[in-house]
């Protein structure tokens, strides 16, 4: 059986989140220390060498993202992303409320490799009471003079998915709608200001800290070989224990519904999972033995996303299910892009229409082609990811739709 | 130079342009509907989509770049159908009514639809858009039931007047179109010049000075200059029945070489004075203090006589020229010509001195 | 309270803080109030039309007046199987308002949320951005009692 692994919440209970000593006690900053004795170029290229692939969700090679910073940029920024939107998701909250000097260690071994002096936390507006407690950790991190010359400066967001989006995040950091901008530019070359910026999730820095004292050969052997180490997922929905675990990303589903989870809730049949959040697809039984690794889920046609675990019972309604989740996207929709905008909308109404049993087959079909379309024509990943749960839904659990259709 | 096939055609484009420019540049036709060549681009319509072999999104060909050895397709049967559910999409909230709109037969939607062949839209799920259409100033009709939402105007008005009047309120299918607290155009910094107007690819925003008085296709574009200022912007006359029915604007550099079309309140609404009938269509000469209608010719040797005498009697310097801002430069040069080799006096002065 | 004004002049000098300018102002007063608009385009040096824009794009933030106690309801899709619904309504009953709507007394505004992070104890409420977790509608006039 597949146990659980700390590297993100290594401190996790263990040390008072609220004092820094605690945290330098057990190893921290060590790191940081290692870090600064290496050149900006081995520095990268050892992270890049870990294969640490971004934790946010499109799992990007976190080194190789580092080294698109033009070397002779006289500014630069890091920004975390700690938007965590992602319904069922709460992991980054876990990791900073634990452990709040772990990222602000890895943001600032970011901010060495990239020659910055100027870090962002992104921070969503729900959050406020984590924001107190991060503010706490900067004050002393920079009390003690462990930052040096990097700095550290909280925003908050405002009630915007789209926003963990990290170009909308960038938009939003400066103080505007946050609307995505269309890529290229990347924000590695023109990014908050215009200026090269580095945008990694909370889990990602927090990894950092433990891949530069141990080697990326070290973090390299942790879990699948292609996606590395450790993910930190969130269980909800109906497991018996509603938790938060690290694990080796070789774990599969069904050790971590069942060995960690405990099983259904109320002894009841599983029927399906729905991984990476709202925006990740849904899984039926039979795939249950995939493991969590990003390529591994991708190759069900699933995500890893953020590692949110939401799971459904046999009691489940899976198209009112789907339907909630269609008046999300239609909330969150930022409303830049013709297909997004417009799409969420009518595939909500399309969804509602079905869920109130007066849809026929036309208005399936209709919606598995506006679906179809929006994931290849928006503009950023929440229009492209939205149709998934409704394509994926149809896939695995057609006769629910089947059975809600007027019969003509 | 970048190499690039576009529709199984090999093509050149010079480097750091887009996809967009590589396809105008060799005549190959693209739907825009965001993209406008003189503001920020947006790449939020989406109707430019085109595929890129080996690339699993579609990507927007007014801001992709257009890079060496990619191979792209223009109306494959996958971008023919998202291009398809787009219009469908904007047809499913659009209020159509094409046959009483100011835009009909100058409007981007209505010609992308007739080409796409957008009978009726699959998608009329729920409520259709339905704003209120009174904003009670005299020149610029808003219907946002029209609005593709393609923020030309916004850009507009920032970039071109730097107004600042106008910006997207709300997010996702409630964005909206709209001044601070979504007022009134008066009641904000609009200042009326209608380059919101000039950019509008629907009939969301047209211009009430004009309504009902011809189509597009009606009127004959007459290209002059505006006499209000001396500036010296180019205006786009319509006219039709040989009345002037409007003014738009000749947006090229060429055509419109001061103002690319740009224009003030005066010069885009201002035009209804031409077809007063206070106005003067003859010279009128004074005899016994009453004005009687002259010819040209009359009138002028009139005046050279006039003058004539006057130099004659009084000399050069009794005599005094004074022009004025409102005529152009051309006729400005023309006038201290004429005051110092015609009348022979340096005293020519001009109303911006003063 | 403290002046509208000064609240945002004091964060004149950080790039784009309009946005941590309004959550300032929207925690002394639970919402936006008018000139909030006006005061954050003159500070940032954007127009107001901009300002509103920003202001009406997040949904954390509100340009309508709002009570004393904001309660936002979780509705994403771990809390709705949890039944966020039967809560909702249970608020609407408890309250006699709708979903959007302040009381007449001007103490409570009614909200849905999307997921606040909270999803390890569903059904979840915030009240004034206080999460308030594993909630049955049998517990709402408790929780309604705790807003004194
Ligand atoms: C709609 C949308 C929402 C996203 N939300 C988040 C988020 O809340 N947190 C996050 O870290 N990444 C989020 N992402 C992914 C980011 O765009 C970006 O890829 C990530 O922050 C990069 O960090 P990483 O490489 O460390 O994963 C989101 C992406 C999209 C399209
Ligand atoms: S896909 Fe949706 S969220 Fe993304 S830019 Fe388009 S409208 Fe905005
Ligand atoms: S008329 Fe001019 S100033 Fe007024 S909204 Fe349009 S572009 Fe802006
Ligand atoms: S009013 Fe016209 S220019 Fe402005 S967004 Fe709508 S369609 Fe585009
Ligand atoms: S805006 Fe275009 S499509 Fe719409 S009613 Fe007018 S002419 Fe027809
Ligand atoms: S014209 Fe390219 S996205 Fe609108
Ligand atoms: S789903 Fe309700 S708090 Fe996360």
């Amino acid at each position: 059986m597949t146990e659980e692994k700390r590297i993100v919440l290594r401190n996790a209970d263990l040390i008072n989140p609220k004092k820094i000593e605690d945290y330098m006690q057990a190893g921290g900053y060590q790191g940081l220390e290692k870090a600064r004795l290496m050149s900006r170029s081995d520095l990268i290229a050892e992270i890049k060498k870990s294969n640490l692939r971004g934790r946010g969700g499109a799992a990007f090679n976190c080194g190789l993202k580092w080294s698109f910073v033009p070397t002779d940029a006289p500014v630069s920024y890091v920004v975390c992303n700690f938007d965590e939107g992602e319904p069922g998701t709460y992991k980054d909250r876990i990791i900073v409320q634990k452990d709040p000097q772990s990222l602000l260690e890895g943001m600032a071994i970011c901010g060495h490799a990239v020659n910055s002096k100027q870090g962002y936390i992104y921070c969503r507006g729900e959050y406020p009471y984590v924001v107190e407690l991060l503010n706490l950790a900067i004050d002393q991190a920079r009390g003690k003079g462990l930052l040096g010359d990097f700095d550290i400066e909280v925003r908050m967001g405002g009630g915007a998915y789209v926003c963990g989006e990290e170009t909308a995040l960038i938009e939003s950091i400066e103080g505007h709608r946050g609307e995505p901008r269309f890529k290229p530019p990347f924000p590695g070359v023109a990014g908050l200001w215009a200026q090269p910026t580095v945008v990694n999730n909370v889990e990602t820095f927090a990894n950092l800290p433990s891949i530069v004292l141990n080697g990326p050969e070290w973090f390299a052997a942790i879990g699948a070989p292609n996606y590395p180490g450790t993910k930190v997922l969130t269980l909800t929905g109906d497991v018996a224990n509603r938790v938060s675990i690290e694990v080796p990303t070789t774990a599969t589903l069904r050790e971590i519904i069942y060995d960690f989870g405990g099983g259904i809730k109320e002894g009841k049949k599983f029927k399906a999972v729905q991984v990476g959040g709202t925006s990740g697809g849904f899984i039926p039984e039979s795939l249950l033995d995939t493991p969590i690794d990003f390529d591994s889920m991708r190759g069900i046609g699933a995500t890893l996303g953020t590692g949110a675990v939401f799971v459904m019972d046999e009691t489940r309604d899976i198209v009112d299910i789907t339907t909630r989740i269609a008046k999300f996207f239609e909330h969150e929709s930022c409303g830049k892009c013709n297909p997004c905008r417009e799409g969420t909308f009518r595939a909500y109404e399309i969804m509602k229409k079905i869920n109130n049993g007066k849809a026929v087959a036309q208005d399936i079909e209709n919606l598995t082609i506006l679906s179809q379309v929006m994931e290849k024509a928006c503009l950023c990943g929440l229009g492209q990811a939205a149709p998934a749960p409704i394509l994926t839904t149809l896939k695995h659990f057609y006769p629910e739709y089947q059975a809600r259709l007027q019969i003509h | 130079m970048i190499t690039l096939t576009i529709n199984g055609k090999e093509v050149h484009t010079p480097k750091g342009s887009t996809i967009l420019e590589a396809c105008q540049q060799n005549g190959i036709p693209i739907p825009t509907l965001c993209y406008d060549p003189d503001l920020r681009l947006a790449g939020s319509c989406r109707m430019c989509l085109v595929e890129i072999k080996g690339r699993p999104l579609y990507a927007a060909s007014c801001v992709t770049p257009a890079e060496n050895g990619i191979v792209v397709e223009t109306e494959s049967p996958g971008i023919v159908a998202a291009r398809k559910v787009i219009l469908e999409l904007l047809s499913a909230r659009h209020k159509f009514n094409c046959q009483v709109c100011e835009k009909n037969g100058d409007c981007k939607f209505q010609d992308y639809c007739y080409q796409y062949g957008i009978k009726e839209s699959r998608f009329i799920y729920g409520e259709a858009t339905n704003y209120g259409i009174n904003d009670p100033n005299p020149f610029i009709e808003r219907d946002y039931n029209k609005c593709i939402m393609c923020t030309r105007c916004v850009r507009a008005c920032e970039e071109i007047t730097a107004a600042r009047a106008i910006n997207v309120e709300n997010r996702g299918h409630h964005a909206k179109i709209s001044t601070a607290f979504d007022g009134n155009l008066a009641d904000s910094s609009c200042l009326f010049c209608g380059q919101c107007v000039m950019v509008c690819p629907t009939g969301a925003l047209t211009s009430k000075v004009s309504a009902g008085l011809g189509r597009a296709y009606e009127v004959d574009k007459v290209l002059t200059t505006c006499s209000y200022c001396g500036t010296g912007c180019t205006l786009e006359l319509n006219v039709k029945n040989n009345r002037v029915v409007g003014v738009t604007s000749n947006r090229t550099a060429t055509g419109s070489p001061v103002n690319k079309g740009a224009l003030c309140v005066k010069g885009r609404f201002g035009w209804d004075f031409i077809n007063s009938p206070d106005r003067l269509t003859t010279p009128l000469i004074k005899e016994n203090g009453q004005f009687r209608e002259a010819g040209w010719d009359e009138a002028l040797d009139l005046v050279a006589k006039r003058l004539g005498e006057v130099k004659n009697e009084f000399g050069p310097d009794s005599m005094a020229v004074f022009t004025s801002a409102r005529v152009t430069n051309e006729e400005n040069y023309v006038a201290q010509k004429f005051t110092r080799a015609v009348l022979g006096t340096n005293n020519v002065d001009h109303c911006a001195r003063l | 309270m403290v002046n509208i004004q000064n609240i945002i002049l004091s964060f004149r000098d950080k790039p784009g803080g309009i946005i941590e300018a309004f959550h300032a102002v929207q925690k002394e007063y639970n919402y936006l109030p008018e000139e909030t608009i006006a005061v954050a385009a003159g500070t940032f040096g954007i127009s107001e039309a901009q300002a509103f824009g920003v202001a009406t794009f997040y949904s954390y933030l509100s340009v309508a007046k709002r009570g004393k106690y904001v309660i936002r309801m979780c509705e994403s899709a771990p809390c709705h199987i949890a039944g966020a619904e039967a809560l909702i309504k249970a608020f609407e009953e408890a309250l006699e308002i709708k979903v959007g709507e302040t009381t007449a007394d001007g103490k409570f505004t009614l909200e849905l949320t999307e997921c606040v992070g909270q999803c390890q104890d569903t059904p979840v409420i915030t009240i004034n951005s206080v999460p308030y977790v594993n909630l049955d509608p049998a517990q709402v006039p408790a929780v309604l009692a705790l807003c004194q």
